[in-house]
């Protein structure tokens, strides 16, 4: 056999053709401008755009766990909210307990009470995500329809379930002591518990970037995605996958619960379900079961969100669905469509 | 040609409302190639997915070397050591040609000496280790897929129409791989259209129509019986058309 019969076909598409495919990376920065030039002062802008890059990256934290749930294995999550709220009373419960360390001027046992709180709810949401893939999700694998009518069912017995355990009121907590405030730069205040957000979603989504592409279990995510059933004939066990993944996806969403209960300072039990719209919109933007496409679709609805909210706040509600309408007249799939083996 | 590796016998499968296989007996026995013939639609693709448990017969039994794996999962067959390449090759397009391979490997990292075998085999996967799997071509794909199902030594390969709509030179390309690694001790259980090549590398051959077995024997038996050929790929061809 020689090298001339297999000789290499890669074709390099032409560069307009390789911008448009890097395009939806640039399309932050160019709505961050086209704010600046809207918004017109640069400390208002900075102070808008740290708050949408914030709302935007917790937005992310909730929205993963969903978009690689229905990438790996087509089920349509609509309880995903139950696991935001529920991780949102268990941080606060924690915080509670806490009152001590959150209170207390050390920077140190602040962030230590939050650092319970958001590992307790995590543990929490991620055994509730056992508890409703085995008992809800897995009679229905790859029936659309019943796992929308099942799932909201879920939604609202965890709603219940919260009335139960802690009561019909809505909770408050106020956020720790040196988590309060702003820093002042020149003349933008920005909240320090904003650039708290900002890190933890930075962070949260580099370390998730490199599972997927650099470990064996991410690997086996990304081409169970494409075709699971090559898989599975392979020797993996998809649905073992799919149920770590389901339970990695429910413990993100309680995470965004604690963060998002913290940036509001108040919970209910319905929060989720309010929440799940934008991550529902998030999710569409970005591609259904992309990661990448979720994050940068997140960070685009947070900025929105922000910038119309002080430009025209009547029209901050439409913005959103607004840039959905408008990328899915540009891309159908959304920002990186997942390719799927039929 | 000595005890059976593979036997299916009686073996039906329904996909939804359709009955595809109606009483499948098949023997593949240990070593070598055996070729399995038939027109689109005849049930070929169904019965190798029957035998890796991606779809589950209702009725009749497959057995494995002596053990029952009818009712098997996929994941359990596969790994009793029965890989697949499927028609459409099942390349993973998001992952690179290295990951695709590291993925096979299920035993644990990749034996370096068999890989430059396999590389030696398919020069493709040597050329594009590190690339997307989704740039190669349709002929590169189907090396990768092939070279994905003995990164590590299997009992047995099923692979379904590996020359299916390749370039002529790609073809000879497979077919001298396949003939080497029908050397080693791996059995094939090949699903083929094209009579020349199954015909240079079969030991044995089926032939399936409308989900049947309805000729079974020895490859040479059929090569030299003109007639015979004629009846069967005749029959095929009617039918095909």
């Amino acid at each position: 056999m020689s090298e001339a019969t297999i000789k290499p076909r890669i074709e390099k598409a032409p560069l307009g053709e390789r911008m448009i495919e890097k395009l939806p990376v640039v399309l932050v920065p160019a709505l961050a401008m086209l704010g600046l030039i809207a918004v017109g002062n640069p400390a208002t802008w900075l102070t808008l755009t740290v708050a949408g890059l914030a709302m935007g990256l917790m937005i992310f934290i909730m929205a993963s766990g969903l978009t690689v749930v229905f990438g790996l294995m087509d089920v349509i999550n609509f309880g995903h909210g139950a696991f935001i709220s529920v991780g949102a009373f268990v941080g606060f419960t924690v915080l509670i307990w806490l009152g001590g360390w959150t209170s207390s001027p050390s920077v140190f046992l602040n962030l230590s009470a939050v650092f319970m709180a958001i590992l307790v709810a995590m543990l929490a949401t991620a055994l509730m995500g056992y508890a409703f893939e085995r008992v809800i999700v897995m009679p229905v694998y790859g029936e659309h329809l019943k796992q929308i009518l099942v799932t909201m069912g879920g939604l609202i017995v965890a709603q219940q379930l919260i009335y139960v355990f802690w009561g019909p009121d809505e909770m408050h907590v106020a956020r720790p002591e040196s988590l309060q405030g702003s820093f002042v730069l020149g003349e933008a205040a920005v909240e320090k518990y904003r650039l708290v957000a900002v890190g933890i979603g930075v962070v949260l989504f580099v370390a998730m970037r490199y599972v997927l592409k650099s470990t064996r279990i991410g690997l086996l995510v990304r081409a169970g995605v494409e075709n699971g059933e090559m898989v599975e004939a392979l020797g993996y066990r998809v649905r073992r996958l799919f149920l770590m993944v389901f339970m990695a996806g429910s413990a993100l969403a309680g995470l965004g619960g604690v963060m998002w209960g913290l940036y509001q300072e108040t919970i209910t039990a319905h929060m989720g379900q309010e929440i799940m719209v934008l991550v529902f919109i998030v999710v569409i933007i970005g591609g259904l079961g992309s990661v990448e496409g979720c994050f940068i679709g997140a960070l685009l609805v947070g900025l929105l969100s922000n910038y119309t909210a002080f430009l025209a706040p009547k029209v901050a509600l439409v913005s959103t669905i607004g840039l959905m309408v408008i990328i899915l007249m540009w891309r159908p799939q959304g920002l990186y469509p997942v390719v799927k083996a039929k | 040609m000595s005890e059976p590796l593979l036997q299916l016998s009686g073996v039906h499968t329904h996909i939804g409302p359709y009955h595809i296989l109606q009483g499948v007996d098949l023997t593949v026995p240990k070593g070598g190639v055996s070729v399995l013939l038939g027109r689109n639609g005849a049930g070929k693709s169904t019965t190798l997915r029957t035998i890796m448990g991606l779809w589950t017969a209702s009725s009749g039994s497959i057995t494995f070397q002596g053990r029952d794996i009818t009712r098997m999962e996929t994941p359990a067959i596969s790994r009793s050591g029965i890989a697949f390449v499927p028609e459409n090759m099942g390349i993973f397009t998001d992952l690179t040609v290295a990951e695709n391979m590291t993925l096979a490997a299920t035993k644990g990292p990749i034996d370096p000496k068999r890989l430059a075998w396999i590389q030696e085999l398919f020069p493709p996967v040597r050329t594009f280790w590190n690339s997307s799997a989704g740039t190669l071509s349709g002929g590169q794909k189907q090396m990768l897929a092939v070279s994905r199902a003995i990164v590590e030594s299997r009992v047995l390969i099923l692979i379904d129409e590996p020359t299916k709509g390749l370039a002529p030179a790609i073809i000879n390309a497979m077919t001298d791989a396949l003939k080497e690694l029908k050397e080693t001790d791996t059995t094939i259980l090949l699903v083929e259209q094209n009579f020349a090549m199954a015909s240079s590398i079969g030991d044995t051959v089926a032939v399936m129509d409308d989900g049947r077995i309805i000729h079974d024997g020895d490859m040479a038996e059929m090569v030299a019986d003109k007639e015979l050929q004629e009846r069967l790929m005749g029959l095929s061809l009617e039918a095909h058309q």
